[in-house]
């Protein structure tokens, strides 16, 4: 039983990791069209500026997150109003573009800080454990969960209840008719560009919490799987790519555990082969 | 996606039906790649000495083995090249098949003591039946999901080789070619010119393979696959059948460069399993210019030959004279690569390839 309880913890912890990254993805995706490979880069950015800020500038864990955070964001929105703008419409450029700024990026960390991990500042709270239902739970894991529930819970007010949201949905919808209808959707696109680099970022600092340590490639390995996730869940789909993350994180976890390593990332596979084939939209996909 | 961008260019007939070339043009088809292999077959008898170039003379092991994997790299990025600038299929898997010849003819040599020629009969079959298999699966789907179905399962497949089952694969350390297992005219320093040549004869049989591929019925279909895959359907054509062969036959070649490759470097490193790997060639092909007879190819050379001297370029006198903020990027090939690569995407969208067809426009 406290085996069960630890792995399903653990399994929506690694979710809530796949979440944050997915749900800017999705978003991305669904209104630009942009797959978006320098995404691994704008989590990277999140888990370097919260190690650097906590270590040189002395920032508490909080402080140094939000800088991590605003890091990653300026650099989406960077990235996005620099590059990803002039080359609207030409999706195959758009991607081999964030393809190689995700190949140049972890290279220019790599020359910044070393490519060995760094040992990340982990909070004196976050490196203990809980004891639930007679499982020994790091506490990480609640930070995971809670960090990813109240994204969720932001970006859903954002989308249902504000007017750029509005304007975010119906892009995502059908873009042709938003922008016949006289609406400047790109002033969206860098406002998704904006939420997906936070999300991301967030998303760095706490694989740092989670793994302990950071290094350049962290975001390109994690970056596959919320790939599997945004696809699972129905690309555009927020709330698809919550349900798919669960799920992959638990599916991932209990075959890790119960089969061998390995397993459980070629039972993630197999759930992406076997979704496709039976909804290729995805789960929250209109049926093709 | 995008509902306007979509609309293509009329295709009359006489776009797709093959034109009788000019005896000039057919004379250049011809004749320049068969005395550019020939300038490469007798590099290894040449002892030029390029000091700012090559590591030594042309003919000098380090050299040779340089320009064999820049060889061995211009066939597999033509492989590549055959699935995306070919018949339009984005695929981020490619490195699953280049890591299963070599890792397929190493762990039979090395840990099952099969001899060579069994081994290689293994890869062939291997490289055939996987493919086949997973392409039938993935191809079910179309785009950027068929993008990810492949990313997905390369990632498997780089998973597993990195745990190490059964102790076969050497996990992070990767699996040294057992010596002796290959004959001696493949191994040693001294003999890196057969190797050399191996790789070169590599890279003639690719090309060959897909110059004729494309040309053939089934290559044509593939280039309208690519441009308008709905209004191949539309004419009665199963379009599924001929992208599952595009992905097998440009798997199969992979697969058979992942053993070249082998051969080259003497063992097989969980490297060529990576995302990265595949990436690579991605950008070895939108370098060259995606779809053309050289473009994968020169992309190819360029990229690996940057990719290994930008190393040596990184520690050279003149980038140790720059102020830190300069020489550290400097000193990562990938970042110049990366740069380079986002600069070509910008401001020469054919690639090296669409120079020639630039420069004879302009000088009109």
């Amino acid at each position: 039983m406290s085996n069960i309880v630890l792995l399903a913890l653990t399994g929506l912890g690694l979710g809530a990791l796949y979440f944050l990254i997915a749900s800017g993805l999705s978003l991305i995706f669904g209104l630009a069209d942009v797959l978006n490979f320098a995404h691994g880069l704008f989590l990277a950015v999140g888990a370097y500026g919260t190690w650097w800020s906590s270590t040189h500038l002395g920032l508490g864990f909080v402080p140094a997150v939000v800088f991590g955070v605003l890091a990653g964001t300026a650099t989406a929105v960077l990235v996005e109003m620099l590059l990803i703008r002039p080359l609207y419409r030409r999706t195959i450029e758009q991607v081999l573009v964030t393809v190689g700024l995700s190949l140049a990026g972890v290279a220019l960390l790599q020359a910044a800080f070393g490519a060995d991990p760094l040992t990340f500042p982990r909070p004196e709270w976050a490196t203990g454990t809980t004891r639930i239902l007679g499982a020994i739970v790091p506490n990480d894991r609640f930070l995971l969960i809670g960090a990813a529930v109240v994204v969720l819970a932001a970006i859903q007010v954002f989308l249902r209840r504000t007017r750029f949201g509005l304007i975010v949905r119906a892009g995502v919808e059908d873009r042709t008719m938003v922008t016949a209808l006289g609406i400047n959707v790109r002033t969206a696109f860098t406002l998704v560009f904006a939420i997906g680099g936070a999300a991301a970022a967030l998303a760095g600092a706490l694989a740092g919490v989670y793994f302990g340590n950071v290094s350049p490639g962290q975001g390109t390995s994690l970056l596959i799987f919320a790939f599997i996730v945004v696809v699972i869940g129905g690309m555009g789909s927020v709330t698809g790519s919550a349900v798919a993350a669960v799920l992959v994180g638990l599916v991932q976890q209990f075959t890790s555990f119960y089969a061998a390593a390995g397993v459980g990332e070629a039972s993630v596979v197999l759930l992406l082969a076997v979704v496709l084939l039976a909804r290729p939209g995805g789960l929250a996909g209109r049926a093709a | 996606m995008t509902t306007t961008a979509d609309v293509p260019e009329t295709v009359t007939v006489d776009d797709i039906r093959p034109r009788p070339a000019s005896p000039r043009s057919r004379w250049l088809r011809r004749g320049v790649p068969l005395a550019a292999v020939a300038v490469l077959a007798v590099l290894p008898f040449s002892t030029v000495d390029l000091p700012a170039l090559l590591p030594g003379p042309v003919n000098s092991p380090g050299s040779l083995q340089l320009l064999a994997i820049c060889l061995v790299f211009a066939g597999l990025a033509a492989t590549y090249d055959l699935l995306f600038g070919r018949t339009g299929l984005l695929s981020f898997g490619h490195a699953l098949y280049v890591a299963l010849g070599s890792y397929t003819v190493n762990i039979a040599v090395t840990k099952l003591d099969l001899a060579l020629p069994a081994a290689l009969l293994l890869a062939v079959l291997v490289g055939l039946i996987v493919p086949a298999l997973l392409g039938a699966v993935a191809l079910r789907v179309n785009g950027i999901a068929f993008a990810m179905v492949t990313l997905a399962t390369a990632q498997v497949g780089s998973i597993v080789v990195m745990s190490d089952p059964g102790r076969l694969t050497g996990g992070e350390e990767g699996l040294p070619l057992a010596p002796g297992a290959i004959p001696g005219f493949l191994s040693g320093v001294a003999n890196t010119a057969n190797l050399y040549w191996l790789a070169l004869g590599y890279l003639v049989v690719v090309l060959a393979v897909i110059a004729w591929v494309v040309e053939s019925e089934p290559g044509r279909v593939w280039q309208a696959i690519r441009e308008n895959e709905r209004r191949v359907s539309v004419l009665g054509l199963p379009s599924y059948r001929f992208r599952l062969l595009a992905f097998v036959i440009a798997s199969f070649l992979a697969t058979l460069g992942g053993v070249v490759h082998l051969f080259l470097v003497g063992g097989s490193s969980p490297q060529i399993t990576t995302s990265n790997f595949t990436l690579a060639f991605l950008v070895m092909v939108v370098l060259g210019g995606t779809g053309s007879r050289w473009g994968a190819m020169l992309g190819g050379v360029l990229y690996t030959y940057l990719d290994h001297r930008l190393a040596a370029l990184g520690t050279s006198d003149a980038v140790a004279g720059l102020p830190e903020v300069l020489r550290a990027p400097l000193s990562e090939p990938l970042f110049v690569l990366g740069v380079l690569f986002i600069v070509m995407v910008y401001f020469l969208p054919g690639g090296l390839a669409s120079l020639t067809t630039r420069l004879r426009g302009s000088s009109k």
